[in-house]
């Protein structure tokens, strides 16, 4: 099925292309690691890139201390098998007691991953960081260049983009400035899992259905890893189901699925009417929300 | 088998744009549900009436608030036979710069006439625009059918008011479909309509129209972006092939060395592999494998069509960054030769460069590209420019040749152009035609100060240091601070100083050694006695005139001795004898370094066979 899909392999190589580019141009790349299907994706696209070398740059995990379990895991296998550096940085406003329950979840978010990469990004000297980020997936995203420039501020100005043509990236900065560069652009949710069931790519189990203790709160699946405070009307109930898009525990919702290998995930989404971040709850804080989070500096 | 096509839009403002692709994107499923209750809330906010399908494409805040599209949006979709890359392009009074962004990457664009309207000045910009980015098909939507009830007649005299403005451009015979956007009509699928009307829908088309697949036409050209050295072992060269085919044992040129070789192994992928050698030649990032028998130009000086995207227009007395392919350079817009007037789609006399400008230009870089004409190569043809200061991208351009004579041309007649087959005629210098081990050789670098003598000397050096040669290196400023410490520069010193430094020479020669001097040595008699003295002796003139080598002064020495401070300071107030017979002589400014490493290379490769 999936071996005869020349769009795969066109993207693979535009991907590829990109991932060596920013090897080439900057002194210190990150790649930003989030565990997640799409970060898996970028690894393994990374490993073919620069084989038989290892991929030139460390891992880099925003960690808000708000993740699944097995994510964690997953995260440090990962990283010893590929044999990368892993750099794994928390807000320190995390330790402080930090969390969506208290601050909400626009200012959780603000704080714990944006605010976390932007320290990260300073306090590494990191001025390419290599994100896993599509265009398909929101649509303030669906304007994102490539090489995406950041002021020092790590912010993102919409309407003053570098023109992008060809495959001709502009990479140039001044000190302090940064670039974030999107290799996975022209992926849709449909290719990536297509290419992890070609190239049989190890991804969380999270994705997988299965019957799992979950808070039900209206339409919403709300997993247990952490103490939510309660509201009326929640109920407990044990649900088959599965992570379509992995986040902090809290902002993550699961959807009733019973897709519990990558043919039957495919073929769920191809008969997908709804789209794979609507159970993430930050997009949705307000009309345009993650524009203004990429604006201050959100990937 | 799925493959994949990009296609670019372009429309004039309320010609529909936005709504067919929005269109496109709900009819096959490529726009999700929650995605649509969100843009069903937003209709209520906005202005517009009802549910408005432009929303779900207009995606930021400022162009929603101002309901117009203020940049380049990519959306995409599927179908079992295909997924689609839309870029899609506002058709606003910025558009230019824009729709050149989104054409640049795509294969096809679709244009969109309103029925009501018919083909308007920006219609054929748009279809202008499309063929100067080398597009060769367009699909032209004759939108809003419903609004002249799907009459045939407005249909066809707008299909062939259209057709006699492609007839003009560089493009296939475009595919016309008269749609509604707003009510689907012949969009995703065909209309009832419009019963006259027997083509198939315009994704119908999309899916089946046949695209060529990058990378396979063409002679090779393959622009290295990285070495890949896991260790000692292993030395490869990743890159994309941009066009033509790699496969291992065939030959190569590596440019700018000239030098050719084979392909020993190939790793990864078929359009982006990393290459081995057969022989190890210096290779980096900006440098490109090549088919032997089909180089692409190899030169400085090019005529371009530029695409101005600064609002700050072109500064003709500052150098820009030129990036192409893997290779950035220092270049300069030398002239503009004439800029199309946008209303008239004809060329007129160029007073300046603005944003949105597309003109003719002649540029010259301050070191070589590898480059074909766009229209034959649409990676070896492009580059961009960038401001050094703001370090933003000013320019989009696409090279029309290295011939700078069409058109009227009043500056005074440059060096001529260096093609690449000018290079492949450098004797190869490989390691195998070094004979092992070498022999000893002194190659002597003469000229006056800031001529170039060091830094040629330097990277001759390394090439040599890349082959495996024993080498020693002596630089005059060096040695004057050691082995000719104390002396002078009265005649009497500067001979001595030459006697010691050819001394050593002789030494290192003798055994075996290729020994490289760098020095003025400013006097023809003292050059011949160690030349004599040595025998095995490579001359080499490093030859720039004194009001360039002034210019240049890099250690302000010029600067210092037109003060009165440095007497006797040659070429201002002691003589410079230039050679009379130097094996090489490098013209430093006029010829590249790459031009003058070749034929130095050339030069001892000589010497060594004698």
């Amino acid at each position: 099925m999936s071996s005869d899909n020349s769009h795969l392999r066109t993207l693979e190589a535009e991907s590829i292309y990109i991932l060596r580019e920013v090897a080439a141009e900057f002194a210190r790349p990150a790649l930003l690691y989030s565990i997640g299907k799409d970060s898996s994706v970028l690894l393994r696209l990374a490993q073919k890139a620069f084989h038989p070398a290892r991929p030139p740059f460390p891992l880099l995990h925003v960690d808000t201390t708000f993740k699944f379990r097995e994510m964690i895991e997953f995260r440090d296998r990962t990283a010893r098998e590929a044999g990368l550096e892993l750099i794994v940085h928390t807000h320190s406003a995390a330790a402080e007691g930090a969390n969506p329950f208290k601050l909400g979840t626009q200012k959780c978010c603000q704080l714990l991953k944006t605010g976390a990469l932007l320290e990260a990004i300073a306090r590494y000297g990191i001025d390419a960081a290599i994100g896993g980020a599509r265009r398909e997936e929101e649509k303030s995203r669906a304007k994102e260049r490539v090489y995406s420039f950041r002021d020092a501020y790590g912010q993102w100005d919409p309407k003053d983009q570098r023109p992008e043509l060809w495959n001709l990236y502009n990479g140039r900065i001044d000190k302090g400035e940064s670039i974030r560069a999107f290799p996975l652009s022209n992926w849709t949710e449909l290719d990536v899992w297509e290419y992890i069931a070609q190239e049989q790519i190890p991804v969380v189990p999270l994705y997988f259905a299965k019957p799992r203790r979950m808070l039900l709160r209206g339409e919403l699946l709300i997993p247990l890893d952490y103490d939510v405070p309660p509201a009326p009307g929640d109920r407990i109930e044990t649900v088959l189901c599965r992570m379509r898009s992995l986040g902090c525990t809290y902002c993550t919702g699961a959807i009733r699925s019973d897709a519990d290998t990558l043919p039957k995930i495919i073929e769920e989404l191809r008969g997908f009417r709804r789209s794979e971040r609507e159970n993430r709850v930050i997009d949705h804080d307000q009309e345009g929300s993650m524009e203004l989070k990429k604006r201050e500096g959100y990937f | 088998m799925k493959d994949l096509l990009r296609f670019t839009t372009a429309g004039s403002v309320d010609d529909g744009k936005s709504t067919l692709i929005g269109r496109l994107l709900h009819d096959t499923r490529g726009v999700y549900e929650d995605q649509l209750e969100s843009v069903r809330k937003a209709s209520r906010d906005s202005n517009a009436q009802g549910f408005d399908l432009a929303l779900i494409t207009d995606g930021l805040r400022a162009e929603r608030e101002q309901a117009i599209t203020i940049d380049v949006a990519y959306r995409y979709f599927q179908t079992p036979r295909r997924k689609f890359i839309i870029a899609d392009t506002p058709g606003h009074e910025q558009y230019t710069r824009n729709m050149a962004t989104g054409a640049s990457t795509a294969s096809l664009a679709v244009i969109l006439l309103d029925a009501r309207h018919g083909v308007l000045e920006q219609s054929r910009r748009h279809a202008y625009i499309a063929a100067l980015l080398g597009i060769r098909k367009l699909a032209v939507a004759v939108n809003k059918m419903d609004l002249v009830d799907f009459r045939q007649d407005v249909f066809e005299r707008i299909r062939d008011e259209f057709g006699a403005v492609a007839a003009k451009l560089e493009v296939e015979a475009p595919f016309f479909v008269p749609v509604s956007a707003r009510d689907g009509d012949n969009v995703a699928r065909r209309g009832a309509r419009t019963p006259w009307y027997e083509g198939p829908s315009l994704l119908e088309y999309l899916e089946t129209v046949e695209v060529e697949t990058a990378g396979s036409a063409g002679p090779l050209r393959f622009p290295v972006q990285l070495a890949i050295r896991p260790h000692l072992d292993f030395r490869g060269y990743a890159g994309q092939v941009v066009s033509g085919r790699l496969h291992v044992g065939d030959g190569v040129l590596a440019l700018p060395s000239g030098l050719e070789t084979r392909v020993a192994a190939l790793e990864g992928l078929e359009v982006c592999p990393t290459v081995s050698l057969a022989d190890q030649i210096d290779i980096s990032r900006g440098d490109m494998l090549v088919d032997p028998a089909a180089p692409p130009s190899v030169g400085r000086e090019f005529a371009a069509t530029l695409i101005w995207m600064a609002a700050e227009p072109l500064r003709a007395e500052s150098a820009y960054l030129l990036k192409h392919t893997t290779r950035q350079v220092c270049a300069d817009v030398r002239s503009v030769r004439r800029v199309m007037d946008m209303r008239t789609l004809d060329f007129g006399p160029a007073a300046e460069l603005k944003l949105n400008d597309i003109a003719e230009v002649e540029i010259e870089t301050h070191h070589p590209i590898f480059f074909d004409p766009y229209k034959e190569n649409r990676a070896t043809g492009s580059f961009i420019l960038i401001d050094m200061i703001s370090n933003r991208t000013v320019a989009a351009g696409m090279i029309l040749g290295p011939d700078t004579r069409e058109g009227p041309d009043t500056r005074v007649p440059r060096r001529a152009f260096c093609a690449a087959r000018t290079l492949v005629s450098v004797p190869e210098f490989s390691p195998e035609s070094l004979p092992a081990p070498h022999r000893g050789l002194t190659v002597w670098f003469t000229g006056l100060s800031a001529s170039g003598k060091t830094t040629l000397c330097r990277a001759v050096h390394e090439r040599l240091a890349a082959r495996g040669c024993r080498l020693e290196l002596l630089d005059g400023d060096t040695v004057r601070k050691h082995l000719s410490k104390g002396l002078g520069f009265s005649r009497e010193d500067r001979d001595e100083n030459i006697r010691r430094i050819g001394f050593v020479a002789g030494l290192l020669t003798r055994n075996g050694v290729i020994a490289l001097a760098a020095a003025i040595s400013p006097y023809r008699a003292v050059r011949d006695e160690v030349r004599a003295s040595i025998g095995d002796f490579v001359e080499v003139y490093v030859n720039a005139p004194l009001e360039v080598c002034e210019s240049r002064d890099p250690k302000g020495l010029y600067r210092k001795a037109r003060a009165g401070q440095l007497p006797a300071f040659t070429g201002i107030d002691d003589p410079y004898e230039p050679p009379l017979h130097p094996e090489v002589e490098c013209r430093t400014d006029r010829e590249t370094l790459e031009e003058c490493i070749a034929k130095v290379l050339a030069a001892i490769n000589r010497a060594l066979e004698r």
